[in-house]
């Protein structure tokens, strides 16, 4: 599990270099962050959470089951849009209230 | 390259480590003391430690019509008996006012009609615990008199006449090591993961359950420093979904699945209900042929299938991801499970540091709360709040006994804090061996793995195997001594070798001081295949010059412990 640093999006605000548990990501000499360390990602999602522009995506290795889809958080207001995009381009949308508790 | 600039803080409280325990003593020390407080974390400290992520429900709490000697009694019992009862009740009193305190900072709990928390069974409650770590940072980040260091690690402690006297680190960022002078220190710095070769070994090998970032950085400084340690024998491995390692207990708890093998059968009761009972029974199937093991969710609702997906995206969101990427939810297919590699940890287990009642250790002035603490298991994300309020409460009490004016720092403890900076530069200078950090932590997983119980040895081992595991970790160590490291990162990465190394060792000399079976999987010790009454106590340890001492003490069963030599 990893995730990628879209180089066309990402604006080199560094939030995910700060927020990054790890201290994971870099900045390159484009001045954008890159993943520096993509085999010691936790997964934890704290930078996706973080990053303004919607730049970073997380994807499942092959040996976790990944097929090459990735997936986005995107906030708006109360809600988490996650996104998902399968290798073949298809979209899926799950919304999460954040002022909603976890009913399990 | 070599540390340019050596810089010397002085504070009254030093916090090793901005998590769970660590920010809520600064909350604490802020309420009862006037005393000026240091954290020192090694990442940010709105998304560290173990709730990076996010929790999805309080796993300890005094439902209604429970006491706190009941959580006592439930931990007992999981635990075999090898507990601290001063510790569980002192914890257990605490975890409702706790959670009230997050309440009110802003954490959502799930309440009835009537206002009244929603339990999930008998001991937890129900959150929103996503933004978990940032409401506690924020709160904590407003403290006057407490100041925030972040992307700094500390490495050693510093310590005179059996008393802590502050710790020596290095940032992360700016090329700066730090000597910090503190008269009270409290070490907060979460378990150890990493020790052991992972589920996925390969690319995605920190997709394990603990923090991969929690390196034992805290019991490797005790260790080294002479504190005494306990119950490192009581390796904490979860059962947890396959793959993702996302935790089992919504799926579980949420919508009644059982555990069935690839037959169908449910056979949990058949080995017990025990955190270690389960995970047992889990492997045993697979090794009588009736593998995989799964939780039984097929055909549940469709609104439970989303309600899975959206609990999960709060917490473990990689399981979400393996839904929709294999096209196929819950209640389409059941959930394999596994159980993980071995971690020391001790919020779940009762490994870490020998503390009396306020959590103080055995070097004076020194306090672990949360994962680092032993004695006190299935303390969870409450008790660690409570513990680092009860040492937090302890060290106000002293403080405002004694307003102590700073350190005096002794030509010994400046030649001592001149060591381990020294150690920095040793590392950073010089040319580099034929072997790598990442290599070294290869060995070390592998060695774990197959001579000290590892998923690959279906976590069993007799004594000849820990003796093989004892001698190849010697000489790692020894390796690890000659590393060199380019950047501050390669530095750390050496250092968390190093303490993992530490921490390897006092695990094997625990495992094999025990000598019966009392927990199975978490020590399934093959030469002493029974749980014997003799073996009602703890098993402790302190490193010396001639290396590993075991200590056996009796278990303690009053409502109060204090040290005594």
């Amino acid at each position: 599990m990893s995730i990628r640093i879209d180089q066309n999006t990402c604006v080199g605000c560094q939030r995910c270099v700060n927020i990054c548990p790890g201290s994971l990501p870099a900045m390159n000499e484009s001045g954008k962050a890159f993943m520096a360390y993509p085999k010691d990602c936790w997964g934890c999602m704290a930078c996706i959470k973080e990053c303004p522009v919607g730049a970073i995506a997380y994807f499942l290795g092959p040996d976790m089951g990944g097929k090459g889809g990735a997936m986005k958080a995107r906030r708006e207001g109360h809600f988490w849009n996650w996104e998902y995009t399968s290798a073949t381009g298809e979209h899926q949308t799950i919304v999460v209230n954040a002022q909603e508790s976890n009913q399990y | 390259m070599k540390f340019e600039k050596r810089e010397r803080i002085d504070t009254d409280v030093l916090i090793i480590g901005g998590g769970t325990a660590g920010c809520y003593a600064a909350l604490t020390l802020q309420a009862h003391s006037e005393a000026k407080v240091l954290i020192v974390e090694k990442a940010a400290i709105r998304r560290s430690g173990c709730l990076a992520a996010g929790v999805n429900a309080l796993n300890a709490y005094i439902v209604k019509g429970r006491k706190p000697q009941d959580y006592v009694d439930y931990a007992t019992k999981d635990a075999a008996g090898i507990v601290r009862q001063d510790l569980l009740l002192s914890m257990s009193e605490r975890l409702n006012g706790v959670t009230k305190v997050l309440e009110d900072l802003g954490l959502v709990i799930l309440k009835d009609a009537n206002g009244e928390y929603m339990a999930r069974g008998n001991r937890n409650i129900k959150i929103n615990g996503e933004n978990i770590k940032p409401i506690l940072a924020d709160a904590v980040l407003q403290l006057p008199n407490t100041t925030v260091m972040e992307h700094v690690i500390m490495t050693d402690y510093l310590v005179e006449d059996g008393e802590i006297k502050g710790a020596v680190g290095f940032s992360l960022r700016h090329n700066v090591a730090y000597e910090i002078y503190a008269p009270y220190v409290i070490c907060a710095t979460g378990g150890a993961a990493g020790l052991y070769r992972p589920n996925n070994p390969g690319f995605s090998r920190h997709k394990m359950w603990y923090s991969p970032f929690n390196t034992g950085a805290g019991y490797a400084m005790g260790i080294q420093a002479g504190a005494e340690m306990t119950t490192f024998e009581m390796r904490f491995i979860a059962l947890r979904c396959k793959d993702t390692i996302a935790p089992t207990g919504t799926i579980a708890q949420g919508v009644g699945a059982k555990q069935v093998n690839a037959d169908g059968e449910v056979y949990e009761t058949k080995y017990g209900l025990t955190t270690s009972q389960r995970v047992y029974g889990t492997v045993k199937e697979t090794l009588d042929g009736h593998g995989p093991c799964y939780l039984a969710t097929e055909g549940i609702t469709s609104e439970q299938n989303m309600d899975l997906l959206k609990a999960y995206l709060n917490m473990a969101p990689g399981q979400t991801l393996k839904w929709l990427e294999s096209g196929e939810g819950p209640q389409q297919q059941n959930v394999e499970i596994e159980g993980t590699e071995p971690y020391i940890v001790g919020g779940h287990t009762a490994s870490g540091y020998w503390v009396d009642t306020n959590r103080e250790t055995t070097i004076r002035n020194l306090y672990a709360a949360g994962d680092v603490a032993g004695g006190c298991p299935q303390k969870y994300v409450t008790g660690a709040l409570a513990e680092g309020e009860i040492a937090a409460l302890a060290i106000a009490k002293r403080y405002e006994a004694g307003k102590p004016s700073g350190v005096h720092v002794s030509p010994a403890l400046a030649a001592q804090a001149q060591t381990y900076l020294d150690a920095y530069d040793s590392y950073l200078t010089g040319e580099a061996p034929l072997y790598t950090t990442e290599q070294l932590e290869e060995a070390m997983q592998r060695t774990m793995d197959s001579y000290a119980g590892g998923i690959g040895s279906y976590y069993r081992f007799n004594s000849k195997q820990l003796a093989k595991a004892k001698a190849r970790i010697e000489e790692l160590q020894i390796m690890a001594n000659h590393l060199k490291a380019d950047t501050l990162h390669d530095l750390l990465f050496i250092y968390e070798l190093k303490e993992r190394l530490v921490v390897c060792l006092t695990l094997i000399a625990h495992l094999g001081a025990r000598q019966e079976t009392r927990w199975h999987s978490f020590a399934e010790n093959l030469d002493y295949p029974e749980t014997s009454d003799e073996w009602l106590c703890y098993v402790n340890s302190v490193a010396t010059d001639k290396g590993i001492e075991i200590r056996q003490r009796p278990l303690v069963k009053e409502d109060y412990y204090e040290h005594q030599n």
